[in-house]
């Protein structure tokens, strides 16, 4: 560049940065309206909702909280959702995380892609086996079957995570603790698994989250008693789909405790979903 | 929540045995034994599925799931390669919407790591944003763009009469539909691109770009042939990643369009349409059949992305 442009270039550099400033805002407020829109019209009346000129600027009401909690539905569904996340994402990690240890301690890497198996294959195509299965068992519509339904997402992804947290630990540790006596399980149990409870929290959290987000395998195994949010919520489009405000708010209460965690648990939670990228 | 322990029960070690000489031994039990519990639901609730799926295949099961099945041969593979009104339009929606999506995501997820890869104030809470989309239900993400959407009472009309666009369909239209889909494919799985991108780049050592810096290279020519490149890893894990999850979308679609992907099948992908074979049709051998070419043809693509830059394996 010429020397003309030289002497200002530290306001340019100034400039360059409130730009960059602007530009992320921008972004983020692309990414955080939505959201944000889809809780005011749950503080909507029926007439507020429908009418775009109504912006983020209005005098709240509770109504539609009151009638979607009102019949139980919601209410119901929220708690299988709860149950079915909770059951699903602890007994997956009792299962994942020392097959994950063994893997990673044990340099097992073919039988760790496996996860990568689980990953590929469509959901769909193991519906059918497991309906004949389940069916044989008179376990469809159970807690039961959703359950080890939705280990199918939670089990790969806790391997995925805990494989690659425990090759970051070093092995010293674990060798010293023989060395003074522990058998190799106890060198697990009380050195590795200890050290290993921000990663073992952070994929359980993970794998609650998308159990908590899942549709399909509750779209089939689930009867009305055990069904989960997702399902319900799906149900409201089809047969009331007029009723916008009640949608928003059912849709709200699946949303804020998934907003609240993401808050609260941001470093571990990207962490964990990044888990593994840098390695290729 | 986690299976964090609690107090491990006191279990001494052995004094005194001879534990070197079995020691290999005892440790190939012991890891065994850690990995037999995921195995067998590996086995039990994927592969032997796999198995029954790729057997139907070749039957003509239909109606319930424990009906009397005869083996058809290759007939099912060959009603779907030759199936021109649902079979190849699906496969040709779910390549664009993958091929679209995954694109869009990548540019604009390198761009806006690159932007935000200095430190800055409030970044916390930008990820803490971007995390939000991605971490929410598709079905309450599908509702919410119904909402934004809707033709008559949707506030993305109202926007767009405000700089003087003719109100949209979107949803509600044939044409429209698809592309709508990928662009809130888009804006929820954008985040994961950057946050991907961001970890790669935090690995990256700092002294080939201040080297390019010194030599004179320009910022443009410093990201394109330095960074770019030692980002490369990275960004070929990203984008197979997210093309395996592309491929598969279900959630979004089904709870935005319902069975079959609307009237004219606009937003029916190979997925949508698997499920609706098999739900909505009980054509369970014509189902498997589609799922075992959907699934080898996953595997296809995640062989080709992965030897792409660089050999490395996983």
């Amino acid at each position: 560049m010429s020397s003309a442009l030289e002497r200002p270039a530290w306001s340019r550099r100034r400039a360059l940065s409130w730009l960059r400033g602007v530009t992320i805002t921008i972004v983020c407020l692309v990414f955080v309206l939505p959201i944000v829109w889809m809780f005011a019209a749950a503080f909507k009346t029926n007439v507020q909702v429908t009418d775009p000129s109504v912006g983020l600027i209005f005098s709240p009401t509770l109504d539609n909280f009151r009638n979607v909690l009102a019949d139980g539905e919601v209410l119901q569904s929220l708690r299988n959702s709860l149950v079915v996340g909770v059951a699903s994402t602890v007994l997956s990690a009792i299962i994942a995380v020392p097959a994950a240890w063994a893997v990673g301690r044990f340099r097992m890497r073919r039988t760790g892609s496996l996860v990568l198996v689980a990953r590929i294959v469509p959901a769909i195509s193991l519906l059918v086996p497991w309906y004949y299965l389940f069916a044989q068992a008179g376990l469809v519509g159970s807690y039961t079957v959703l359950v080890l339904s939705h280990m199918f997402v939670s089990v790969p992804l806790i391997l995925w995570i805990m494989i690659g947290f425990f090759e970051g630990l070093p092995v010293e540790l674990e060798e010293a603790a023989r060395t003074d006596g522990l058998t190799v399980f106890g060198a697990f149990w009380r050195i590795a698994l200890p050290l290993a409870a921000p990663g073992t929290t952070t994929a359980s959290v993970l794998a609650f989250i998308f159990s908590w987000n899942n549709f399909m395998f509750a779209l089939i195994f689930s009867d009305e008693t055990t069904q989960t949010a997702p399902v319900t919520l799906f149900n409201f489009i089809s047969y009331a789909s007029t009723d916008w405000g009640g949608l928003m708010a059912a849709a709200t209460l699946m949303t804020v405790p998934v907003v609240i965690v993401a808050i609260v648990g941001q470093k571990f939670l990207v962490a964990g979903l990044t888990a593994g990228a840098t390695k290729g | 929540m986690a299976i964090t322990q609690t107090s491990a029960p006191a279990r001494a070690p052995l004094p005194g045995k001879p534990r070197a000489r079995s020691f290999e031994q005892a440790n190939r039990r012991l890891k065994w034994a850690m990995l037999a519990p995921s195995l067998a639901f590996v086995g039990l609730m994927i592969i032997f599925p796999l198995v029954f799926t790729l057997n139907l295949g070749f039957t003509d099961a239909f109606g319930a799931v424990n009906a009397d099945k005869d083996y058809v041969g290759l007939r099912n593979f060959g009603d779907a390669l030759t199936d021109s009104r649902r079979f190849w339009p699906a496969v040709q929606r779910t390549v664009l919407f993958t091929i679209g999506a995954v694109l869009l995501e990548t540019v604009l997820g390198l761009a806006l790591a690159m932007l935000m890869r200095k430190p800055f104030r409030g970044a916390r809470w930008v990820r803490t944003v971007l995390i939000i989309p991605l971490l929410t239900t598709p079905v309450a993400i599908g509702i919410l763009w119904l909402l934004i959407l809707d033709p008559t009472n949707g506030i993305a009309n109202h926007l767009l009469a405000s700089v003087g666009i003719l109100p949209q369909e979107f949803l509600g239209s044939v044409s429209q539909s698809l592309p709508i889909l990928m662009l809130i494919d888009v804006w929820q799985w954008t985040p994961m691109m950057t946050l991907l991108l961001l970890a790669g780049l935090s690995t990256l050592p700092a002294e080939p770009e201040e080297a390019a810096h010194v030599d004179g290279a320009g910022v443009w020519q410093r990201f394109r042939y330095v960074v770019l490149p030692m980002l490369g890893p990275t960004l070929a894990t990203a984008v197979v990643l997210r093309s395996i999850d592309a491929l598969k979308t279900f959630d979004l679609l089904y709870a935005t369009k319902g069975p079959g992907g609307g009237s004219s099948f606009e937003a029916e992908t190979l997925n949508v349409y698997a499920y609706g074979l098999t739900f909505d049709y009980q054509e369970y051998g014509l189902a498997s059949a589609v799922l075992v070419l959907f699934t080898l043809a996953i595997i296809g693509v995640v062989i080709l992305l992965r030897r792409r830059p660089g050999r490395r394996s996983a």
